[in-house]
């Protein structure tokens, strides 16, 4: 009985092995794809001119140059609110919180915000903040909208980085007769800054690339000059590929590509730089 | 110890508490304004129009029904796509593949959770859908199905990144001893190491529903932006509308105060409900294995 049995379930298994195999290639080589096409397509497109010059002709000629500084300022003023509230709340997290029921809905908070649409991001900014406090549709609006969504990614990020910093540091440190505060900026925070900058670069990379939260915020459909003030509202690569693919007609596939390859170049450029500084800290950590 | 040093140590104390409570004061603020700009919707329009199956504005027809059905049809759809392919690329790349493959490929999956959904739509446009459009013979390839087929490759990498590392928690001993007793290795894999992660990958799967449910502008560029009833089976070839895409096409050109951008309001409050209720059980799960596995270990 047994001999029959003992063929039919390694059967079972190449069967199974081969499809799993086979459902990972399906999954992997369309992203390849995704990025290989994008690269070889838009590469033709980005030239100097491309990078710095304004558009012309309805952006159907010329460059993408205000788009370009666009989402650079707003990934800029995203960092500028986002980043020390987002060290300080996952300070207070790692080294001051008690496990207690105001710390678990702190961190229920935290995991809601990282599941709320983007859209509905971009309702709240319109409410509050060109509505609400009338900065109007702006750099500062749309900032500000993005980085409550960045909150959460950075608060997570900086926490976990706090936490893996040995606790025998601390103790060291207070034992000298350093205060709390003393012993978390000088010890606790340059040890754990290369992985709070990862995970303030992740979050920013995720800020830059979105479109939805600054639709009604900050985006400007059109307009051929640099903004010059926090109150300008702008241009930004992830708004203008939606536009140029979307609601300009007869645009060339050139310029669509290479404003894809563009705004690509730029979030996975900073996944990269925080892929680098991650590891280069790993190498270097000596505990 | 002088006395400034008690005073600054007092301040900053007080200050990061401050910042660490600030999610908290975020979701609330949120949450009210949503509330304070949608439930005016309610007064305006009576709960009877917003059940009816006809959205078209401009007459006043606030019915918000094929939004919807066009926002479950093409989550559902994608998940479909997200669930097989998700977790089985995590159970190849945590128990199949060679340590060296999988250092490359989870990083490069993990690459297009990065990609700005901005971008996937607009190779929805040029490439799949027409593809779809000329494949399966449609009148336009801008279905529900081009949007199912660009969600689930939103929702797979946050699926297979979160899936696997559930998988690699799983101590080795547990494979070893499935192996011990004569099971194969797909025995272990599919009855032991995979029921053994359950509760990760079931956090897996809701968190890449919740992003599949929120995705705005990927759907909006390809599902063809038809707001009709999608509720039979063959809906999944024509053209949809999402909750989603509604407001972010619409909120640009209504008036502030009007009973349209109340409505959109409304919308957003829902979505917001929606990914509230979805995160706090995904959120549940996590806190549950949690707790079994320091009992496990205590």
């Amino acid at each position: 009985m047994k001999r029959r049995f003992a063929p039919d379930r390694f059967l079972v298994q190449r069967l199974g092995i081969s499809l799993i195999t086979l459902v990972a290639v399906l999954t992997v080589v369309p992203i390849i794809g995704v990025f290989g096409y994008i690269i070889a397509k838009g590469a033709p497109a980005i030239s100097w001119e491309f990078l710095t010059a304004m558009p012309r002709d309805g952006m159907r000629a010329g460059g993408i140059l205000p788009a370009i500084v666009g989402t650079f300022y707003l990934t800029l003023g995203t960092a500028v609110f986002s980043v020390p509230l987002g060290i300080a709340a996952a300070i207070y997290l790692a080294e001051y919180a008690k496990e207690n029921w105001l710390t678990r809905l702190i961190r229920i908070a935290i995991i809601n915000l990282a599941g709320i649409p983007s859209v509905v991001y971009g309702l709240f900014g319109l409410g509050l903040f060109v509505l609400f406090l009338k900065f109007g549709t702006s750099i500062l609006s749309a900032s500000l909208t993005l980085s409550i969504m960045t909150l959460p990614v950075i608060i997570s990020a900086a926490e976990e980085a706090l936490r893996a910093v040995p606790q025998s540091f601390r103790t060291v440190s207070v034992s000298l007769g350093g205060t709390r505060w003393q012993t978390i900026r000088k010890i606790v925070l340059p040890q754990a800054l290369p992985g709070i900058i990862t995970g303030i670069i992740l979050g920013l990379e995720r800020a830059a690339g979105e479109t939805a939260p600054i639709l009604f915020t900050g985006a400007a459909f059109f307009l051929p000059r640099l903004p010059n003030s926090p109150l300008d509202a702008t241009m930004a690569l992830p708004y203008h590929l939606f536009v140029i693919s979307t609601q300009v007609p007869e645009m060339p596939i050139q310029i669509q590509y290479g404003t894809a390859l563009v705004l690509i170049i730029f979030v996975l450029g900073m996944n990269l730089i925080a892929t680098v500084i991650r590891s280069r800290a790993r190498a270097k950590r000596q505990w | 110890m002088d006395k400034s040093l008690n005073w600054r140590e007092t301040v900053i104390t007080a200050v990061i508490r401050t910042c660490g409570y600030s999610a908290i004061v975020f979701v609330i603020l949120i949450f009210f304004f949503l509330l304070r700009e949608g439930v005016p919707a309610l007064a305006e329009v009576k709960l009877g129009d917003l059940l009816t199956t006809r959205w078209y504005p401009i007459e006043n027809h606030f019915g918000i029904l094929p939004l919807l059905t066009g926002s479950l049809i093409v989550t559902v759809g994608a998940m479909l796509i997200a669930i097989p392919f998700g977790i089985g690329t995590a159970v190849f790349l945590s128990e199949i593949a060679p340590r060296w493959m999988r250092e490359i490929l989870k990083p490069l999956v993990e690459l297009l959770g990065g990609l700005p959904s901005v971008v996937l739509g607009f190779l929805g446009i040029l490439v799949l859908s027409p593809f779809l459009r000329v494949f399966l013979d449609l009148p336009t390839g801008l279905t529900a199905l081009a949007g199912a087929l660009l969600l689930g490759g939103i929702a797979v990498p946050t699926t297979v990144s979160i899936a696997e590392d559930a998988l690699d928690a799983v101590p080795q001993s547990y494979r070893e001893g499935a192996l011990a007793l004569g099971a194969t290795k797909w025995q272990t894999i599919w009855r032991v190491t995979l029921p053994a992660a359950r509760s990760g990958v079931l956090t897996a799967l809701m968190l890449g529903i919740g992003r599949t449910i929120g995705e705005t502008m990927a759907v909006m560029m390809v599902t063809g932006n038809a707001p009709v009833l999608a509720v039979k089976l063959t809906s999944i070839f024509s053209p949809v509308r999402t909750m989603t895409a509604t407001i972010a096409a619409e909120m640009g050109e209504v008036a502030n105060g009007s009973t349209h951008y109340h409505v959109l309001f409304f919308i957003g409050l829902v979505l917001f409900l929606i990914s509230l209720a979805v995160n706090i059980a995904a959120s549940s799960v996590v806190f549950k294995s949690k707790k079994r596995a320091e009992r496990v270990l205590s």
